[in-house]
């Protein structure tokens, strides 16, 4: 009763806090907590779900509307919670440590990116863009590609466990990023390192912008990964998985086929990665390889390792945890350190406006992240949000 | 006629090393023990017979259908499954969960069952539970079907990797060991729940075991293995007496007239 009445409670005065203060940072993450603690509150199911859709279906919209920024975060951070739910598949539950995830981001942006721009006159003739329906008809395209090339990926590495698997996953994210950047000959498919733009967006509802229409989508994805996610652990092929982490000569013996069991858990992490790829490159009208670097293959992984391995809400709160960090945390802190010094504050005597230039925490972001990795390796190796079984693993 | 489980001249070499050299085998029926000194080939011959390994040379076949060349998990599709020397169970799953993935082999739904949660799926796993809860019980697991693996005494661990084994409803169990590490007292009970499911399932047993009063109590039969060669096979009474035997375990003194018996 006290939880109903404190997550209620809660959730109306953080949304009265951003109301009051839309650009105070402080208020959207107050917010954004509030989510989390209603998502651990001590509620019935109906309201627990009844909140969540409230915060997320109507109140966000609004808040997109006082600070079109928070619903680019929200929209971000849906992103890269698919992102994060689908390497979970491979790498919490199946144990397959794949280093090069973003490769399948990738191969679905590249995919629309190609056939929604007037780049594909080049490559295949006329009549491109496709109209911009086509795009609802590729996010299936894109999950198409991507599964198939996770497939791709899996069978030469099969027979690979542990390291050897995350050096060749790591070189096969490569690969495909050095494929993008020089396939502008002799096929000029990718337009190599000046990208793909501009790359039609999919056509929303009349009353909607296209910053919510995105928004929505991106929710409706995240909503039927988690679905997916959650049916595929908690059945036969779950376990299967599960049982070929913690000993593969045990499951195959068993019965589990190691093969088939591999491929299609690459091919379901790559599907999800696919899909996104084809909403992020509608949404930022432009790709080109940058995008898609290790070091975005990496923070994925940290997400998923921040929430806790092979856990549902772990992903979903470790990708929050870190898009927030870096697009408005750390944002935050540079600007508000800015303004400090240009407003000429003296703080004992030692005035802010000598502070060093190189002093800005938007650029430490990895170092940020390190500490922050390091820290909870040492203090909750089990993450965030922990597995039922991670936790027995790990906590003990 | 052709037996349920046949094996004819099969053949590993590691090497310069030969670990089995022209063994021929056969089993029908009841319990059958695979004895021998350490290093004798044993569980090489086990690992080839549930497709760990290929064999060089030789063929082994299930109710007339080849095995060798299959993968392990097709072999346990086709009815024979095993546990292992040193207990290999999925240690952070719970005891329930370790017999539903043995299961797999077993089960008729795929990806679009479990996505979509079709009627069948519902029905596939209902049935996966009574069945993996039955089999703990058979097991005396039943009320421990919710605890870790992990956490499980050691004697328990071994009795749920047979209760996994099963799951896969296998017409031949391969055990290796399954008596390792237990006092008497829990390894005559594992006997006499080994004869109990020979009985109601109708199951052959195969066992490689080294604790020779088991053995010889329990086996119909008894197969000899040294330095990868088949050097005895009788009833329990024959191979105890079988000189060279004697001489395998003990040496060629102790095989002389008024020598010891054979095991320790």
């Amino acid at each position: 009763m006290i939880h109903a009445a404190a997550s209620i409670a809660l959730l109306i005065v953080s949304g009265a806090m951003v109301a009051v203060f839309p650009r105070s940072i402080l208020a959207f993450l107050v917010f954004q907590g509030s989510l989390v603690a209603i998502y651990v509150a001590r509620i019935p199911a109906w309201l627990r779900a009844l909140l969540l859709g409230t915060a997320l279906l109507v109140m966000m919209p609004v808040i997109g509307a006082w600070n079109g920024y928070y619903l680019e975060v929200a929209t971000q951070v849906g992103i890269f919670v698919a992102l994060a739910l689908g390497l979970n598949i491979v790498v919490g539950l199946a144990g397959l440590l794949d280093l090069g995830y973003v490769a399948f981001f990738a191969v679905g942006a590249y995919t629309w990116a190609i056939v929604g721009s007037p780049h594909g006159n080049i490559v295949f003739g006329g009549g491109f863009p496709l109209s911009p329906w086509a795009f609802y008809l590729f996010l299936v395209v894109g999950l198409l590609v991507a599964a198939g090339t996770g497939i791709l990926l899996g069978l030469p590495v099969l027979r690979l466990r542990g390291d050897y698997l995350a050096i060749v996953t790591l070189g096969f994210g490569e690969v495909i990023r050095v494929l993008a950047n020089n396939l502008d000959k002799p096929i000029n498919l990718t337009n190599g390192p000046k990208g793909i733009t501009p790359i039609g967006r999919p056509p929303v509802p009349p009353f909607m912008s296209y910053s919510e229409g995105f928004y929505f989508l991106v929710l409706l994805i995240v909503i039927v990964v988690i679905l997916v996610n959650r049916r595929l652990e908690d059945s036969h092929i779950g376990r299967a998985w599960e049982a070929m982490r913690e000993d593969e000569l045990a499951a195959q013996a068993m019965g589990v086929p190691l093969v088939r069991s591999k491929l299609l858990a690459f091919a379901c992490g790559a599907s999800f990665a696919g899909v996104m790829g084809v909403v992020f490159s509608a949404k930022q009208l432009f790709i080109n390889p940058e995008s898609f670097t290790f070091l975005e293959s990496i923070g994925v992984l940290a997400m998923v390792i921040l929430g806790g391995m092979g856990s549902i809400p772990g992903a979903v709160v470790g990708a929050t945890v870190v898009t927030v960090l870096n697009l408005q945390v750390l944002k935050g802190f540079s600007l508000w350190l800015n303004e400090l010094k240009n407003a000429d504050v003296t703080v004992l005597g030692y005035n802010l406006a000598n502070l060093p230039t190189q002093l800005e925490p938007a650029k430490y972001e990895r170092m940020v992240f390190g500490i922050i990795l390091v820290v909870m390796m040492i203090v909750r190796p089990q993450g965030l949000f922990p597995a039922r079984r991670r936790q027995r693993e790990l906590g003990q | 006629m052709t037996g349920l489980f046949e094996a004819a001249g099969v053949s590993k070499r590691f090497g310069g090393l030969t670990a089995l050299h022209g063994v021929d085998y056969r089993l029908d029926a009841g319990i059958a023990s695979i004895i021998g000194p350490n290093g004798a080939g044993k569980t090489t011959l086990f690992n080839i017979f549930t497709g760990v390994y290929p064999a060089d040379e030789g063929r082994v076949t299930f109710r007339g259908q080849p095995v060798l060349g299959l993968r392990p998990d097709q072999i346990t599709a086709l009815g024979v499954c095993r546990t292992f020397q040193n207990i290999r169970l999925f240690a952070n799953m719970t005891a329930i969960e370790n017999v539903l993935v043995g299961m797999h082999a077993r089960l008729r739904v795929g990806l679009w069952d479990a996505l979509a949660r079709t009627s069948r799926f519902h029905a596939s796993e209902q049935g996966s539970w009574r069945g993996g809860l039955d089999l703990l019980e058979r097991v005396g697991l039943r009320p421990k079907a919710n605890e870790i693996a992990r956490n499980l005494p050691y004697g328990d661990q071994r009795r749920l990797e047979l209760a996994r084994a099963l799951g896969s409803q296998p017409a031949l169990l391969l055990l290796d060991e399954p008596t390792a590490g237990m006092t008497q007292a829990e390894a005559t009970s594992l006997m006499a729940l080994l004869r109990r499911l020979v009985a109601d399932l109708g199951l052959a047993i195969l066992l490689i075991e080294h604790n020779m009063r088991v053995v010889m109590e329990v086996s119909d039969r008894v197969t000899v293995l040294d330095h990868g060669e088949k050097i005895a096979e009788g009833v329990p009474r024959e191979v105890q007496t079988n000189p060279r035997v004697i001489e395998a375990y003990l040496g060629r003194r102790a095989a002389a007239p008024g020598g010891g018996r054979a095991g320790a």
